[in-house]
């Protein structure tokens, strides 16, 4: 049985009556079966008894909690189980070692503008980034590399504004608060990837918190960051894309708050859907010659990382083919 | 009295053995802590095998770093192993074998029965003799775990239902 994404939207009671987690709400009380739950996201006003923590810790199922306007706020991660020490003493070494941190630092960016090439071509918009990744090439220091990136962000929202209608322009990109309606969206989005990150590399051995691109002490989990940068131009923005331009996302999904523009329930419920769709869409995977699910290419990334650190083989972003 | 030590602390465990016949990769991987075993149904079934079986045994009897499935206590005590297929038969009778080898440097004389339940099986395993293969396969293990990178995996058939089989081929 695939194991699945619990996202519970809903004000409610998750509690444990013996070994059977349930959920209550105004429509009544709903028992989960948890050996089919991978991990759970809580959107709701959700009340969760002790007996449920000890239960999904011993299950090794994490929560990922939002907050009122969709962002993420934090994990319930359980106690890890997975331990190799001697991974973590590889993931600090290529940490500490200069270039070989800068060297996956480069990795990370170099996938992300590569998808973001394939995105762009996708859109109808024949570009190529040529420049920066041969100044991604030139530089030296993870600074240069994160400004690289931050330049070649600003080319690609200016290059993906010509496909989208009028009223969903990026213009310019703003966070917490987002100013317009499809800043909220990529926003809400971004923040729904990263605990599905975050998941991932906990049924890894990798530790979370060692991270290259970014600086470790960014986020608690910045290992995510740095993986974000490979699925954020091909899980966030592609449904983004896809929303706006089928009309299935409509100025009507907003409101405007003192936090800037938000989605609305509607709206949240409605990417949600098309967030957890997406994720459990198959590819045929080219070397492995078998059809793997886009969560599961999250994992698969994380493999090749622990290969990279181990010194079986260097590590290759993802570059979608899809 | 003077307390017994052993010259030298047998460390390696009975996976470790037993991957030595399988895969020496996964062997590297297993022994650095990188392990898989959480999300394979095969694991699952081995160990609902397992609980539903051999009542009134002592079961998951752990002896320094070995963990023996179950024990019976004869005229000559039975160390008894529970795999699911023959497929990797050699892999298993070097287990048992490293077991026996393991209990006669603590002075216990056994011997080991594979148990076959899916097949109605069973095949006795004992130690006379055969040390020196023993011997051979902690030496090679010792020399796989110090390798500060995992071999290159080499593909076999056996590779589809590995639960490395995505970490060892993407």
């Amino acid at each position: 049985m695939r194991k699945k994404a619990l996202t519970l939207f809903s004000d409610g009671y998750l509690f444990r009556k013996e070994n059977t987690l349930y959920f209550e709400n105004v429509n009544g009380k709903k028992p989960l079966a948890i050996e089919g739950i991978y991990d759970i996201y809580i959107y709701g006003k959700v009340s969760i008894s002790s007996q449920a923590l000890h239960f999904l810790a011993q299950k090794g199922i994490a929560l990922h909690f939002f907050n009122h306007y969709g962002y993420y706020d934090g994990s319930f991660y359980p106690r890890e189980s997975l331990h190799s020490g001697d991974l973590v003493v590889k993931q600090a070494e290529h940490y500490l070692n200069p270039e070989k941190r800068l060297n996956l630092a480069k990795l990370f960016v170099i996938g992300g503008a590569k998808n973001i090439e394939k995105n762009l071509s996708k859109f109808g918009v024949k570009v190529k980034f040529d420049d920066f990744l041969e100044e991604l090439n030139d530089a030296e220091k993870i600074t240069e590399v994160m400004n690289i990136e931050g330049r070649m962000r600003e080319e690609y929202y200016k290059f993906w504004d010509e496909t989208l209608p009028d009223e969903f322009k990026i213009i310019k990109r703003t966070r917490r608060p987002p100013q317009n309606e499809m800043n909220a969206l990529i926003s809400f989005l971004n923040s729904r990837l990263y605990p599905t990150i975050i998941s991932e590399l906990y049924n890894t051995q990798l530790t979370p918190t060692i991270s290259y691109l970014h600086e470790p002490s960014e986020r608690r989990f910045s290992l995510a960051l740095d993986l974000s940068e490979i699925f954020k131009p091909i899980i966030a923005d592609r449904i983004a894309n896809r929303l706006v331009k089928q009309r299935i996302i409509k100025k009507e999904h907003f409101r405007d708050d003192l936090n800037g523009v938000l989605l609305n329930d509607d709206g949240k419920k409605i990417v949600l859907r098309a967030f957890n769709e997406e994720m459990e869409k198959s590819v045929k995977h080219p070397t492995l010659k078998k059809n793997v699910t886009k969560k599961r290419l999250i994992r698969l990334e994380a493999y090749k990382l622990i290969k990279h650190l181990t010194g079986q083989k260097e590590y290759e972003p993802l570059i979608a083919w899809f | 009295m003077e307390p017994e030590y052993l010259e030298k602390e047998l460390l390696i465990r009975g996976t470790e053995i037993n991957y030595l016949f399988i895969c020496k990769t996964k062997l590297w991987y297993f022994a650095k802590g990188i392990t898989m075993e959480q999300e394979s149904d095969f694991v699952d079934l081995g160990k609902f095998l397992h609980e539903k079986s051999y009542f009134g045994e002592e079961k998951e009897v752990q002896i320094g770093t070995i963990n023996i499935d179950f024990i019976k206590r004869k005229n000559i005590i039975e160390i008894h192993e529970v795999k699911k297929g023959k497929s990797m038969e050699k892999a298993h009778e070097i287990q048992a074998l490293y077991y026996l080898y393991y209990l006669k440097r603590y002075g216990i004389e056994a011997k080991a029965i594979l148990n076959y339940p899916k097949l109605r099986e069973i095949k006795e395993i004992i130690l006379d003799g055969r040390e020196g293969e023993v011997e051979g396969a902690i030496k090679e293990v010792e020399k796989i775990k110090s390798m500060p990178n995992p071999p290159k995996p080499k593909k076999s058939k056996i590779c589809k239902k590995c639960s490395y089989y995505e970490l060892c081929w993407i």
